[in-house]
């Protein structure tokens, strides 16, 4: 398909379907863990067919999360490694804040905070899957002793609380900076959307595409 | 499930159960190890009376038949040979089971409500209809009681006979025991009992005698009377100081109603930042840009200030 020339493409039609079968198979997930984590969610377990389908279904879809997770993560680790002017970016965190996006050094394809977005999770969905698989009854937990799993237990509770806490911060990112909803779903920004948010990529992308213009 | 209107404590529930009926006594079943000969009676008429009937297992050497606690065999005679410092060997005997703790581990840890409760005797029970199947009542048991049936992934373990206690009988264990080595009564009564026979013992010459009734999970309304009070463990590994593990603690306690208040902070903090500062909007193309060609690099209207290379 030929991108009309004051577009870019941001996301690949890859990234997008991986992107949103990860996203409703977090949902299914986190709504089924708070169910056991705490009795005010309890009724959330309904999600995946009641109590005991959740208990059921809830590992296996953690299974499907991690492989869909890693598979993008290592595609897209080199763009969120530390970035020229990350640090001054997170220095001026208050005119992120509030706004001030004229103030704003240009950075690459993705800004320090959705590198944090990423690493957080490349980290606590390792600690979920770890502690997980030693919690998994009725196929691993017998294989491992009584003290583990509670260690195993406590630290499944905290990570997939870091995940989802990372998640929701995500979630309001996106509706908070408008287009970049469209560029997950459709998978293309505007050329001025790129040139604002990510400046340094939008010049990448543009130099590419006028060398490719100029044989 | 017994004793509905006389329920103390319920899993995964933050409200008070139901509990209109008065005061209670407190129910307590008395082992006394020095009486026990080991004769698996006890084990005997609690698969008679809960209608379980175990798998035949294997004999690994020693007479623990079956080896451990399952689904289906809710108690178990432990058998461990001691050689005391004096050269003596010692045959310890301990009908292990579930010890009904007041502070309960199982159900502490437990997230389905109401699969399990406390009673206001005391009695800890499964309402397998309720359980979910997760092994949280094993990660949350101090003395590692609970077991997941293989055939319908739920949890079992004994119930003090709170059918027959609620009707005033006494379990089946009880009324079975032919040397007397397993009473049952009130606790107050039980631990009266005790302390007449833990004299005794020690008139006897076991001057480590004592009552095992762990103050670490609140106390427990299964009670031993062991000749080594001093050293639990050598009853095949009784633990010493029970207490629900502070990692459990940690899980189940302060984690639950903070983390919860942090997620819905954290959402509730983004509605209020989009209401006072607004979205980030749409950028709008400068004129002269976006219609034409690509521009070239130096004309993308960057931050003029800002020092950049020449290689780019």
């Amino acid at each position: 398909m030929k991108m009309p020339r004051d577009r870019l493409i941001r996301y690949s039609p890859l990234d997008r379907a991986n992107h949103w079968t990860m996203a409703m198979v977090f949902v299914l997930l986190a709504l089924s863990g708070l169910a056991f984590f705490h009795p005010a969610f309890f009724f959330l377990s309904h999600t995946l067919g009641g109590p005991v389908w959740a208990r059921i279904l809830h590992p296996f879809l953690g299974v499907v999360l991690v492989l869909l997770f890693y598979a993008m993560a290592a595609r897209h680790v080199r763009r969120n490694l530390l970035g020229e002017n990350d640090v001054q970016w997170v220095r001026q965190i208050g005119d992120v804040v509030d706004n001030r996006d004229e103030k704003l050094p240009p950075i690459g394809k993705y800004n320090p905070g959705q590198k944090l977005v990423y690493w957080a999770l490349v980290v606590s969905i390792a600690v979920l899957l770890i502690s997980g698989v030693i919690m998994w009854r009725p196929w691993f937990a017998g294989y491992f002793p009584i003290p583990l799993i509670r260690f195993a237990s406590l630290l499944h509770t905290v990570s997939a609380f870091v995940a989802i806490v990372t998640i929701v911060v995500h979630v309001y990112a996106a509706i908070w900076v408008k287009g970049s909803i469209r560029s997950m779903t459709r998978g293309w920004v505007t050329r001025a959307w790129a040139r604002h948010h990510h400046g340094l990529w939008a010049r990448e992308q543009e130099e590419a595409q006028h060398r490719e213009q100029q044989p | 499930m017994d004793n509905s209107q006389n329920i103390i404590a319920r899993s995964a529930t933050t409200t008070t159960p139901p509990q209109v009926r008065g005061h209670v006594d407190e129910v307590a079943k008395l082992i006394d190890v020095s009486k026990c000969i080991g004769c698996k009676a006890c084990q005997v008429a609690c698969m008679e009376w809960n209608d379980l009937r175990d798998d035949v297992g294997e004999c690994h050497g020693t007479y623990d038949n079956p080896t451990d606690l399952t689904s289906e065999s809710w108690t178990v005679m432990r058998f461990s040979e001691y050689e005391t410092q004096e050269g003596n060997l010692e045959w310890l005997i301990r009908k292990d089971g579930c010890m009904h703790c007041a502070e309960p581990g199982c159900l502490k840890a437990c997230p389905a409500p109401g699969a399990i409760v406390q009673y206001a005797n005391g009695i800890v029970d499964f309402d397998s209809n309720h359980c979910i199947g997760c092994g949280y009542c094993i990660t949350g048991c101090p003395f590692d009681i609970p077991r997941i049936s293989p055939k319908d992934q739920k949890s079992y373990k004994c119930t003090l006979c709170s059918d027959r206690v609620n009707a005033g009988m006494e379990p089946a264990c009880v009324k079975t025991c032919p040397t007397n080595c397993i009473e049952f009564g009130t606790k107050e009564d039980m631990l009266a009992r005790a302390e007449k026979r833990v004299g005794d013992l020690k008139e006897l010459g076991f001057r480590d005698a004592g009552i095992y009734d762990p103050a670490g999970v609140g106390g427990t309304h299964v009670m031993y009377v062991l000749h080594h009070a001093n050293d639990p463990n050598r009853y095949s590994g009784l633990p010493k100081d029970p207490r629900i593990s502070p990692l459990v603690g940690a899980w189940k306690g302060a984690t639950k109603p903070i983390m919860s208040a942090i997620i819905g902070i954290t959402a509730f903090a983004g509605v209020i930042h989009y209401m006072t500062k607004g979205p980030k909007e749409e950028p709008e193309e400068h004129a002269g840009h976006g219609q034409d060609d690509a521009p070239p690099p130096h004309s993308l209207g960057y931050d003029a200030t800002r020092p950049r290379g020449e290689d780019r």
